[in-house]
Parts: structure tokens; C-alpha cells; sequence
């Protein structure tokens, strides 16, 4: 497979599209959870209930299109090889505990944008994925899509809890918003440090890249919201678009500032950061997430010049030990990977000259 | 694999006991164990997992050291649909079917509002179409407030109208019932 191919394998179709404030805000999620009102929830049912579900959504939903979001494949995730597994996790399509869940399968719209999990730890979870920062359209889109799925199913819910989840802590409204955003300059700045708290106070989480747990690679960081009893879903999104406009806004003022104050440091930094994606052999992942968020960042302030900045959001899903795999088609070892990774990123830079 | 004790709860624990070169295979849950000194109370380690559900299950530690009478209270909670018991859901942390909720209501809103900042009750969306009753109980909710609000500020003519508005929405869910 070349190069190029492969790619556009690898990235999906809405990601090429740019969004609003895409220089900082890579892209914008909302994800509900819903479930059957009278099935047992998979955690704890049974092999033939979970196959019923799953045959009801290839029945009802295969192939089918609903607006922008056409021709839904299933997936069958027990169909997949451990690779096919990860690249799926790699994208976001799936989570990681999907592909350990039982009689699981995925929906997933033809540009990538929407993907329906079944049988994760909720019946159904939807996630629907916007370029840049579109809080607002997301939740539109999410509501519309949400009420299509419902002509079919009857949802568990209850006047006063709302949408009911296996866990409590998804309970209400049973959604989860959260905006991916790169924050190199507070990060630079150590800024971030005074913010992040401030951010959990008002019942928000900041987290990694690939979710719980995860560290923020290459200064990417997810922001969702942590409630969803008690709070209309808009009143949530709200909250959420008025603190990421401050990062933002704090995010901009911090890279002016670095530039102002310590532009040679900076450029320095940033072309450092080049030279070595452009000529190393060997690239461990946390390095390779370190060295492209500054590049990108040089890119974002016209430091570096003739690259689409495109290519952080795309380096950062090739790069990871799935989609390599995936590349070489083989299982790779990690040092093995690591020579691969060096030689994936120097080919797509080359390819932007 | 059911409990060799109680006979009613999964046994969760496994234990082989050999005396005098006779092997005997011991199945039984958490709580028997317990009862039956199998385990030790004082030497329980104190797992990740623990330090989660602790979230949920507000006085674990408080509930196993007192005596059998309050146990037995606690396990009556069972709900009849998936069979899951409350002690299951403080144990694992997820609810196993929608009509747990129910069944485990009178202790739950205590859980909920340490997990979602002190609120109790759903504020969102209502599913478009299974909620096509309480899409009308919202919107006369909405109605009275803002009619309370205009007689307040005594814009009457306002009022009227929004009163009008109350009674055909009463109008159609009284024919919605008949």
C-alpha cells in the first residue's frame, strides 16, 4: 500500500474538514448513552440477549442513511484480528472496552462521523464527531440523530432519572461532551497547571488524548463534563463552550506572549522539533507526540511555512502502534515500531515538499 | 456457580481445604465467607476496586462489621427483573437492568447526589416520541411560570393569551385520555 493510500485510510473523511478555531480545537464529541427498556443490560446479560440487539440493529440499521450520515456499516467486532481492533480504538470509532465486550458490534456512517456502539457497557452509546469547535451543531446533530434511532426502540427512561445507564454516572441525560484541544503555549508556559484544577471545580475533566487514564500526549488535551443528572443537556454544553473559549483565548494570548518574549527560544524549539522528525531513524511515541505538537505549532504562527497544518491531526493517528501494524500488516514489536514510525514521518513530510 | 452456603448468590470465592489428606472444594460468595470465618475480616487488603465502589457504596466497611439482622434487611432489595441485588450493585457499581432503578430507589438518590453534585432529578431531554405526554406536562409546567410571571408584572393582556394557551393544551390531554 503507498503511503498517500494508506492514509486516507487512516484519516477519517470529516477529520480532512476544517471547523471553526481549528488551529487549537481539533475536533468536538458528543456521545449518548441509551438503552433498551426491557433488556437486560449487557454487563450482566446473557450471550442470546446480547445477540438479539445486535441482530435488531443489522436488521433495522445496516446500510441504512440518516442525513450526512450514509450508509451505516456493522461491524461485528469479534470478526476483526487484534490489529483491525486497535486501528478502530485508534480512530476514536470504538472504545477500548468494546472490543473486550461480548456480542459487540459498531455501526459506523460512511464518513466516519457518526458510530453507533452496541452492547458496550450501555445498549447503545452514539458518537457523533465535528471538525474544530461546533459544541452547538453537535448537539443538534446528536438530538436529531438520537430521535431517529428512537423511532424503533423503546428507550429505558424515567420522568424523574431520566435515561437510564447501567452506570451512575451516566444517569440524565446520559451524554458526554467533550472537545479535543492543543495547548501547546499554556503547556510551554506551565499556565495549564493553574487552569486545570479551576476547570474540575466546575465539574468538568481534563484528560489525555485516548481518555481515562491517559496522559496528554503531545499537549492534546480532552475536556468533557463530568455530571449528567440535574442539568439540561444545552445548559452542559454551554458550560463546556464558555471554558474552552477562555483556553482558547488564554491558549492565543500565551503564544503571543512567547513570541514577543522569547521568539529566538521559541523558534529554536520549534525547528529543533523539525530537523529531528525530518531526519530520525528511530522515534519512540511520546517523543514523536512531543516533536509534532511543535511543529504544529510553528506551523500555526507562520513559523514554519508550506505545511498544511493538517498534519498533526494525521501524524498523531499514524503514528500509534495500531495503524503501524495495520501499515506494515504484521505484528510489530515495539522497537520495531519504532524504526517504522520514524520512517512514516519522514515520508509524509517529504510528501508535503 | 452458586453459593454451597446461602444457595442464592454466585459464589464469588473458591477455596480448597485438605484435612487429614481429604480434599474438599469449598464454592461460596463473599458474604458466607465472611459469616463462616473463611476469610478475615481485619486482614482484607484494600483493593482499586474498592477504592471505586467506595464511591458508590457509602458505609461498606459500616454495613459488614454489623450483625446479621441489618444484612438480611439490605439483601431483601432485590430486583425482579434481572435478579440483581442491591449488595451486587454496591459490589460491581453498575445497575443490570432498567428496572433496578426501581427496585433500589429508596437508596439511590443518596448515591446520586455524591456522583452528580447533589442533584436528584433529570432536567434534559425527554425521548421525542415515548415522551409524548410529558412533552405536554413540560410545556404546561413552562406555560404556568410564565403566567405566574405576567400577572405579577400585570401585563393581563399577555396573560390572557398564555392562559388560553393552558387550557387547549389541558383540552387535548384530557382527549389524548379518553
Amino acid at each position: 500500500m503507498s503511503l498517500e493510500q494508506f492514509m486516507n485510510d487512516a484519516i477519517s473523511p470529516w477529520m480532512r474538514e476544517t471547523g471553526p478555531e481549528n488551529d487549537i480545537v481539533l475536533s468536538t464529541r458528543i456521545r449518548l448513552a441509551r438503552n433498551f427498556q426491557d433488556e437486560i443490560f449487557p454487563i450482566i446479560a446473557d450471550e442470546k440477549d446480547l445477540m438479539k440487539i445486535n441482530h435488531f440493529f443489522k436488521q433495522n440499521y445496516e446500510h441504512a442513511s440518516f442525513r450526512q450520515y450514509e450508509d451505516l456499516e456493522l461491524i461485528d467486532i469479534h470478526h476483526l484480528s487484534h490489529i483491525e481492533k486497535r486501528v478502530l480504538v485508534e480512530k476514536h470509532l470504538i472504545s477500548p472496552y468494546l472490543t473486550k465486550a461480548r456480542s459487540a458490534a459498531a455501526l459506523v456512517s460512511k464518513n466516519e462521523q457518526v458510530s453507533v456502539m452496541i452492547n458496550e457497557e450501555d445498549h447503545i452509546r452514539v458518537q457523533l464527531y465535528f471538525p474544530g469547535f461546533q459544541l452547538t451543531t453537535a448537539l443538534k446533530e446528536a438530538f436529531l440523530f438520537d430521535d431517529w434511532l428512537e423511532e424503533n426502540i423503546d428507550y429505558a427512561f424515567d420522568e424523574e432519572k431520566g435515561y437510564l445507564t447501567s452506570c451512575p454516572t451516566n444517569v440524565g441525560t446520559g451524554m458526554r461532551a467533550s472537545v479535543m484541544i492543543h495547548l501547546p503555549a499554556l503547556v510551554l508556559t506551565k499556565r495549564i497547571n493553574r487552569m486545570i484544577p479551576a476547570i474540575n471545580q466546575l465539574g468538568f475533566v481534563v484528560r489525555g488524548i485516548y481518555g481515562e487514564g491517559s496522559e496528554a500526549l503531545g499537549n492534546i488535551f480532552q475536556i468533557s463534563n463530568q455530571m449528567t443528572l440535574g442539568k439540561s443537556e444545552e445548559d452542559i454544553v454551554q458550560d463546556l463552550q464558555s471554558i474552552v473559549v477562555k483556553l482558547v483565548e488564554q491558549e492565543r494570548d500565551a503564544r503571543e506572549r512567547l513570541v514577543q518574549h522569547s521568539s529566538i527560544r521559541l523558534e529554536n524549539q520549534i525547528f529543533r522539533s523539525f530537523g529531528i522528525l525530518q531526519h530520525s531513524r528511530i522515534m519512540e511515541s511520546s517523543e514523536a507526540a512531543t516533536r509534532i505538537s511543535n511543529v504544529r505549532l510553528g506551523i500555526d504562527l507562520g513559523i514554519i511555512e508550506n505545511i498544511s497544518h493538517r498534519i498533526l491531526n494525521e501524524l498523531m493517528v499514524l503514528t500509534q502502534p495500531g495503524f503501524l501494524q495495520h501499515y506494515a500488516n504484521k505484528i510489530l514489536t515495539a522497537s520495531e515500531r519504532d524504526i517504522l514510525r520514524a520512517t512514516l514521518i519522514r515520508e509524509r513530510l517529504t510528501l508535503e515538499q | 456457580m452458586e453459593c454451597n452456603e446461602c444457595k442464592k448468590r454466585p459464589a464469588t470465592l473458591h477455596f480448597t481445604q485438605i484435612i487429614n489428606g481429604q480434599k474438599t472444594e469449598i464454592q461460596v460468595c463473599e458474604l458466607c465467607a465472611k459469616k463462616k470465618g473463611y476469610m478475615n475480616n481485619s486482614e482484607e487488603s484494600y483493593s482499586l476496586h474498592d477504592l471505586l465502589t467506595g464511591l458508590f457504596n457509602f458505609s461498606s466497611s459500616q454495613i459488614e462489621l454489623q450483625n446479621d439482622d441489618l444484612f438480611a434487611q439490605i439483601e431483601e432489595l432485590e430486583c425482579s427483573k434481572c435478579k440483581m441485588t442491591f449488595n451486587d450493585f454496591q459490589r460491581i457499581g453498575k445497575f443490570g437492568c432498567a428496572n433496578c432503578y426501581d427496585a433500589f430507589k429508596v437508596k439511590l438518590d443518596s448515591i446520586f447526589r455524591r456522583v452528580h453534585s447533589g442533584n436528584t432529578k433529570h432536567h434534559g431531554k425527554i425521548p421525542k416520541r415515548k415522551g409524548g405526554k410529558l412533552h405536554t406536562k413540560k410545556e404546561l409546567e413552562l406555560y404556568r411560570i410564565e403566567l405566574q410571571q405576567l400577572i405579577e408584572q400585570e401585563e393581563f393582556e399577555q396573560a390572557a393569551i398564555v392562559r388560553d394557551k393552558i387550557r387547549k393544551l389541558e383540552h387535548k390531554k384530557e382527549d389524548g385520555r379518553s
